[in-house]
């Protein structure tokens, strides 16, 4: 997929002016945060749970390659195969070779984002193969030529007005005065197009929540159906893995599957897990003929022993991004990539580079929300803060990032953070100063230097008297 | 060197061994509300599945199923027929006492609008069932038509996914014969993908219906 990344303050903007965008991602601040919250509630276990990921996964990656060679080991004892890609350029050479031997035509796809990481769609499109979305978020924004804007809900940032939009205008074959008022009858629609696209294609390709050793199976958690009926009906299965997905045995993976849904949707589980061991038995009267893992590096296996590993720890579930003030304000394009909230921002620079993706790391105010949700306890702001660091220390990078004044800026404030006697005399000016001019409102809409900070935001007036003053003072409530 | 020696290599040269002193792995929680037994683990089950909108209703005697799936149908407005999965649970029910259901067996098509199959288990701990693909258990019957029935009895249910798992280790001569496929299911499908409002019946069944037959009563 093509990065607008590096355009990240641009598309940021464009997305706070946009009226119809911000009353789409209205549901993200209610819905996802409420219903994870009650079903972490309902399980005492969960802090424990999130521990045992944690180190379960640590303990993985110490030792990858070994587990990665125990799951295709069992695959090929199943009768697939597995696909070792070092790159994009592998993976999509691949998936072609094998649609090209499958002789396919159309390809029915599920959820995948390693897929997006890609452009897998792309690439089938301009080979004469028809890949076809069937979760219905993909299928929406494969009619609207978008890319998703969520982990989960990947077309959460269209209303439904323009789902019905979008389905008149792709439909043409159907009644134009038929009635798509309600969410209702926009799912039926679609049910019943993809019917028609599931039954004819020739090759289904997923993506993989987890790949198993101990059995050699991938993994997909899914709430439609859609993904099952991708690798059950065409002749031919494609799943699509990054290398971090592998777990060792299935009481392991059982311990991400009950993070997973809570942390995702609230869920106590999602309705579909499903778990493929290689093509059809002899004796079986449905399934694919063919199994194939298309297994994936794409820059992963650098970031082993290095501080940005922990990334590797996550399951996708996006309780970061519901959770992101930055993310709730801007959506998911703006991420300008495949992974947007605070993972994207973590992840995208070490997928895509710094240089492509400098500004990502920016874009938050280290509220720490995402580690707090977080379930493999990924520490995404510890992660942002090693990004600014490179950033800074790198010279190398475009002429514009960091420019002078930032540099400079930032070299006064860390001489005035290392003499403390400096910093209260300087904060206490300026405290002073913003609070009086401030007046009674307590906010600022306006402040010298840093008008491009205030002209979409008021600044909250500092308090007359600082912090120390008030402790001194024995002010510990 | 090919992509499987590049991305190994790669991985043996910058994995990094668990500090010295890193304690020993531990094993993972179970959930406490899954480790129970008889009758609470049956209840737990219904209630579980009930709140992922599956129905469940109980049965005593394996002939009573024709009958229940017989009202199952009428009471959906929907004709007697439906796919049966050939697995001896299912097919040697006394179908012949019904003839007012037309009931063909095997793999489900597009054309089906109700199948009844046979769960491996059920997992109480989330509501959920385990079905496994096979010649008398076929994958299609879960996902295309609209009205999934699933029988499971008692015996089969485990209080936790550690219990599904070594079950099916067993069943399996310890992985040996694994199916194709395992399924876990949680109520019918369904999508938010339209401003986060849930219907149910996406591109799987709209409903769940699952026969539960308590052998110990």
């Amino acid at each position: 997929m093509e990065s607008t990344a590096d355009r990240f303050v641009d598309n940021a903007h464009r997305a706070l002016g946009n009226e119809i965008l911000q009353q789409a991602l209205g549901h993200v601040r209610v819905n996802f945060i409420e219903k994870r919250r009650q079903a972490v509630e309902a399980l005492p276990e969960f802090e424990a749970l999130r521990q045992a990921g944690r180190d379960l996964r640590d303990r993985v990656l110490a030792d990858l390659d070994t587990h990665l060679l125990a799951f295709e080991a069992k695959v090929l004892e199943h009768g697939g195969q597995v696909h070792w890609c070092a790159d994009a350029d592998a993976a999509r050479n691949k998936i072609l070779e094998i649609c090209r031997e499958a002789g396919a035509r159309r390809v029915t796809k599920g959820k995948t984002m390693i897929g997006e990481e890609i452009g897998i769609n792309d690439f089938l499109a301009a080979h004469d193969i028809e890949p076809v979305e069937t979760d219905l978020g993909e299928y929406i924004i494969q009619l609207r030529h978008e890319a998703p804007s969520h982990l989960v809900a990947p077309a959460v940032h269209v209303t439904q007005k323009q789902v019905e939009e979008t389905f008149r205008q792709a439909h043409r074959d159907l009644d134009a005065t038929r009635d798509l008022s309600e969410p209702r009858s926009l799912l039926s629609e679609a049910r019943a197009k993809l019917r028609q696209k599931f039954v004819t294609a020739d090759v289904g390709i997923t993506g993989a929540n987890f790949l198993v050793a101990e059995t050699g199976s991938s993994v997909i958690v899914t709430n439609e159906g859609n993904g099952d009926l991708t690798q059950t009906l065409p002749r031919v299965h494609i799943a699509l893995a990054s290398i971090d997905k592998v777990v060792p045995t299935l009481d392991d993976l059982t311990v991400l599957l009950r993070l997973l849904a809570r942390s995702a949707t609230g869920q106590e589980m999602s309705v579909y897990t499903t778990l493929s061991t290689g093509p059809r038995r002899e004796e079986d009267h449905d399934g694919p003929g063919a199994y194939h893992v298309v297994l994936l590096d794409n820059g992963r296996s650098k970031m082993l022993g290095t501080p940005k590993q922990d990334l590797l720890r996550c399951i996708r579930c996006a309780a970061c991004l519901n959770h992101c003030p930055v993310y709730q304000a801007v959506g998911g394009h703006a991420y300008g990539w495949v992974y947007a909230g605070p993972i994207g921002a973590a992840l995208t620079p070490a997928l895509i580079g710094l240089d492509h993706a400098a500004d990502l790391p920016n874009a938050s105010t280290l509220c720490g929300r995402c580690e707090a949700v977080c379930p493999m306890q990924i520490p995404l702001p510890d992660i942002l803060r090693h990004w600014r660091e490179e950033e800074f220390n790198n010279k190398t990078t475009k002429p514009d990032r960091a420019p002078q004044p930032v540099r400079r800026g930032l070299r006064l404030w860390a001489f005035l953070a290392r003499h403390p006697r400096l910093y209260r005399l300087a904060t206490g000016i300026g405290r002073r100063v913003l609070a009086g001019r401030a007046g009674r409102s307590g906010r600022l809409d306006k402040v010298p230097l840093a008008e491009g900070w205030t002209v979409s935001r008021d600044l909250p007036a500092p308090s007359r008297r600082g912090f120390h003053a008030q402790y001194r003072k024995g002010y510990r409530g | 060197m090919s992509d499987r020696d590049t991305v190994l290599a790669a991985i043996r040269a910058n994995k990094k061994a668990l500090p010295s002193d890193a304690p020993a792995a531990r094993p993972a929680p179970v959930p406490a509300r899954g480790r129970v037994d008889g009758a609470a683990r049956r209840d737990l089950f219904v209630r579980m599945a009930e709140a992922a909108s599956a129905s469940v209703e109980m049965l005593t005697s394996p002939e009573d199923v024709p009958e229940a799936v017989a009202a199952y149908l009428a009471a959906q407005n929907l004709p007697a027929r439906l796919v049966l999965a050939s697995d001896p649970a299912i097919a040697n029910l006394p179908w012949h006492d019904h003839p007012m259901i037309a009931h063909r067996i095997g793999a489900a098509t597009v054309q089906d609008h109700a199948a009844l199959t046979v769960a491996f288990a059920g997992i109480a701990e989330t509501g959920t069932l385990a079905l496994l693909s096979g010649a008398e258990t076929p994958t299609t019957l879960n996902f295309l038509p609209e009205h999934a029935l699933v029988l499971i009895t008692t015996d089969d249910l485990c209080g936790t996914y550690e219990e599904l798992w070594s079950r099916l280790r067993a069943a399996t001569d310890d992985g040996a014969y694994w199916p194709r496929a395992v399924n876990l299911v949680t109520g019918p499908s369904r999508s938010a993908d339209i401003e986060q409002k849930l219907l149910l019946g996406a591109h799987g069944p709209i409903k769940l219906h699952i026969l539960l037959l308590d052998v110990e009563a």
